[in-house]
């Protein structure tokens, strides 16, 4: 995708600035009817799936304790495999966002929470919560577009190292607890001189990676499989194999979220002095959806529900499903296209992307942008 | 040569090692978050209770008999517990006096006011079975270890620690002057009854409807020997406040016992924006930032609500802040820590959550 504001022909040029207003407006009514209406069963549902997938994790171990026979290995590590992506999708992600903080338990908050994976929590919610979902799909302010490590837009500066980005993004899918660690670290960034490498803000935010990882480690790696005694290497393996699907898992689903064809990229300028209307509208076009069953949006943490889930961050996601009809007729309403697919088909356009742009535009048919990076016509004509 | 003797192994050693190998296996969580899933009053860190029943004394008044959970410490009568209760899916904490005990099980009893969230719930809608949140019993409205006679002036709710104390066999010498909207609104009116015509208690009943209000001029006339009795009052901030500059006059300040439910508001700040580590709100200048910041989500640490515990602390990093009780002013600086559930924004304020 070329960033919108270089695009011949805008999908947001229809629309005047009092509209995407309105639009916003219409937004923020829908949030405050959820929000009105967060209560008991909301809880009820955010402690029934903890206890769930805590019940899942603890029975998944313990049948990992005989997992040198084979039905138990395959049991075992289905079970801990589902469990780990439950803990990182729908309960991790979502509580880190603060969708649950208004129920003021500080067991469920996210001011103390900490979840299954490599980075810890606090990094997390710095990248994630803070630059991703404040700056989503701007080119050179949002890193998910393509982590620091691939081009995933047209107008990202092709560079020869590109080239080896498939096998770059099928071992940061294979580690892909790691990748995020070292992303939240920006390594790349902060290892590149010696002042960034002695920072203390840095060397204190590496050391707090460091022990998170080691914990984890030591968990999947030796504490549980010393606990299955006989079964020490067939346990250390099923942790390892739950560790790996839970990242192939989590990063397809992610990339399904703002890689997949029909999803709008932003300059850097278009978003100076953006307003509330029009923070929506990127929003709305910088996302896509996946579609299926009420299991697949649980196990993506209705992360299937991307375009709501940017929108609202710190809603429910339990409440993603519900006001999805609604926020899609806004997207007809305002003439603008919702983008949807299923799993396999959104995954597979995310590669493509990966692929094709591995190469210079020239090669791919795609000039490089003949426009030149010009404000959105909307702020011109706000600023009129 | 020189010889080591390892040391021995001991039960308590093998505990701490199995602890700590359970902590290994559990992290990110730690062992209890597991043990809670099956065993709720098992925690030692976070202390419960099972709510066993819930039975009515008036119509809007009801007793709420609990099991705390392992950790309980107990309690001496008269003093209070705060309960967290989820509201509508929200956690929300009170202090209500613990009105009786028996055997492992306590007893609160709680008024339902008007539109109050928690009371209303506990009193109407509470279902035997629920697991509330429960902290340690705390306050020092209780009786002296030697207590001699004893005047307690208590209006509506404002029994309950008083029950309790004389539920737990109080002294031989003690009237109770209690007000209450009607007869029918006396908490406990038939045990209170059945106390004084057995000649336990004198008791001096005050029905506002009919009555009118307590007039504490007459307490010298009510009780002739008040010079000679400790003074226990609580209840409505009017009646506390009138009972304290009466024994003022008398010279017996220094005998008076006050439990205050709710701190007596005698000044507004200015309000302001209020930021909470990374949350800023608009602070009205009538409201305790307490309350406003859990309003925005923020998990504010919270204490008896009323002034006096000191739970809900907070450094303020900048700005100022309004005292409701006293009106007085507290501006920022290193090591300044207001108490949140009394002051309110006085402009723009930042406390470090």
């Amino acid at each position: 995708m070329t960033a919108l504001q270089n695009q011949t022909t805008s999908p947001v040029a229809h629309l005047t600035p009092e509209e995407i207003e309105e639009l916003g407006r219409a937004l923020d009514a829908i949030r405050a009817e959820i929000v009105a209406s967060r209560g008991a069963d909301d809880a009820a549902y955010i402690r029934r799936v903890i206890k769930a997938q805590r019940s899942l994790e603890l029975g998944s171990r313990a049948v990992l304790l005989f997992s040198l026979f084979p039905p138990a290995w395959i049991l075992g590590t289905a079970g801990l495999s589902v469990a780990k992506i439950l803990e990182n999708m729908e309960i991790g992600h979502n509580i880190l966002h603060g969708q649950w903080d208004w129920m003021r338990d500080p067991k469920i908050h996210s001011k103390s929470w900490e979840w299954d994976n490599a980075t810890p929590a606090d990094a997390w919610k710095h990248s994630h919560n803070e630059l991703h979902h404040t700056y989503t799909n701007v080119l050179g302010k949002d890193n998910d577009l393509g982590y620091g490590i691939m081009r995933v837009d047209e107008d990202q500066k092709w560079h020869p190292l590109y080239l080896g980005q498939p096998v770059y993004n099928f071992v940061n899918m294979l580690l892909f607890e790691y990748g995020i660690a070292a992303y939240d670290l920006e390594l790349g960034k902060n290892l590149s001189s010696k002042k960034r490498r002695q920072d203390p803000k840095f060397k204190a935010a590496y050391k707090a990676v460091g022990r998170k990882v080691r914990k984890q480690a030591l968990k999947d790696y030796v504490v549980h499989p010393l606990l299955s005694g006989p079964s020490f290497l067939t346990t250390l393996a099923a942790n390892a194999t739950a560790n790996v699907v839970r990242n192939v898992w989590t990063h397809s689903v992610i990339m399904c979220g703002h890689f997949p064809s029909g999803v709008e990229t932003f300059t850097r300028s278009s978003i100076e002095g953006e307003t509330r209307g029009e923070w929506y509208l990127r929003q709305m076009l910088g996302s896509a959806n996946i579609s299926g069953s009420n299991a697949m949006h649980m196990m993506t943490g209705n992360l299937s529900f991307q375009i709501e889930h940017h929108l609202y961050p710190d809603l429910p996601s339990n409440r993603y499903k519900e006001i999805a009809p609604q926020v899609e007729a806004l997207f007809q309403k305002y003439g603008l296209s919702y983008t949807i697919g299923s799993l396999p088909k959104q995954v597979g356009s995310a590669w493509w992307k990966v692929i094709r742009l591995s190469l210079p535009n020239n090669l791919i048919g795609k000039p490089a942008s003949v426009l030149p990076v010009r404000p959105a016509v909307e702020r011109a004509d706000v600023a009129a | 040569m020189t010889l080591t003797v390892p040391p021995r192994r001991t039960a308590t050693s093998w505990l701490s090692g199995a602890r700590r190998l359970a902590a290994l296996a559990a992290t990110p969580l730690v062992p209890a978050d597991y043990v809670d899933l099956i065993a709720p009053l098992a925690s030692r860190s976070d202390l419960r209770a099972r709510v066993l029943a819930v039975e009515p004394e008036t119509a809007d008044a009801a007793t709420i008999w609990l099991r705390p959970g392992r950790g309980w410490r107990g309690h001496v009568p008269g003093q209070y517990v705060r309960l967290g209760v989820d509201v509508d899916g929200v956690r929300h904490w009170r202090a209500y006096s613990v009105t009786a005990a028996d055997g492992d099980r306590i007893a609160v009893t709680v008024k339902a006011i008007p539109d109050g969230v928690v009371s209303n719930h506990l009193v109407r809608r509470t279902e035997p079975g629920t697991v509330v949140q429960l902290d340690q019993a705390t306050g020092d409205f209780v009786l002296p270890a030697v207590p001699g006679p004893l005047l307690f002036v208590t209006g509506g709710s404002g029994i309950t620690p008083v029950m309790g104390m004389l539920r737990s066999g109080a002294p031989d010498d003690v009237v109770l002057i209690h007000s209450a909207q009607t007869r029918d609104d006396v908490v406990f009116g038939a045990e209170l009854r059945a106390l004084a015509a057995a000649g336990a208690i004198r008791l001096v009943e005050i029905h506002n409807d009919t009555d009118g209000l307590l007039d504490v001029r007459t307490l010298p006339t009510l009780v002739p020997d008040l010079a000679d009795r400790e003074v226990f009052t609580c209840g409505p901030t009017g009646l506390m406040d009138a009972v304290e500059e009466e024994l003022a006059g008398l010279g017996l300040l220094e005998r008076l016992h006050a439990e205050r439910f709710r701190p007596s508001i005698l000044a507004i700040g200015e309000g302001g924006t209020a930021t909470f580590g990374t949350t800023a709100v608009e602070a009205p200048g009538d409201r305790p930032l307490l309350d406003v910041g859990e309003e925005a989500g923020v998990l504010m640490p919270s204490g008896c609500r009323m002034g006096i515990c000191f739970g809900c602390v907070l450094p303020l990093r900048e700005g100022a802040v309004r005292d409701l009780r006293s009106g007085d002013l507290t501006t920022a600086g290193p090591g300044v820590l207001v108490q949140t559930c009394v002051s309110a924004a006085a402009g723009a304020c930042d406390l470090d959550v």
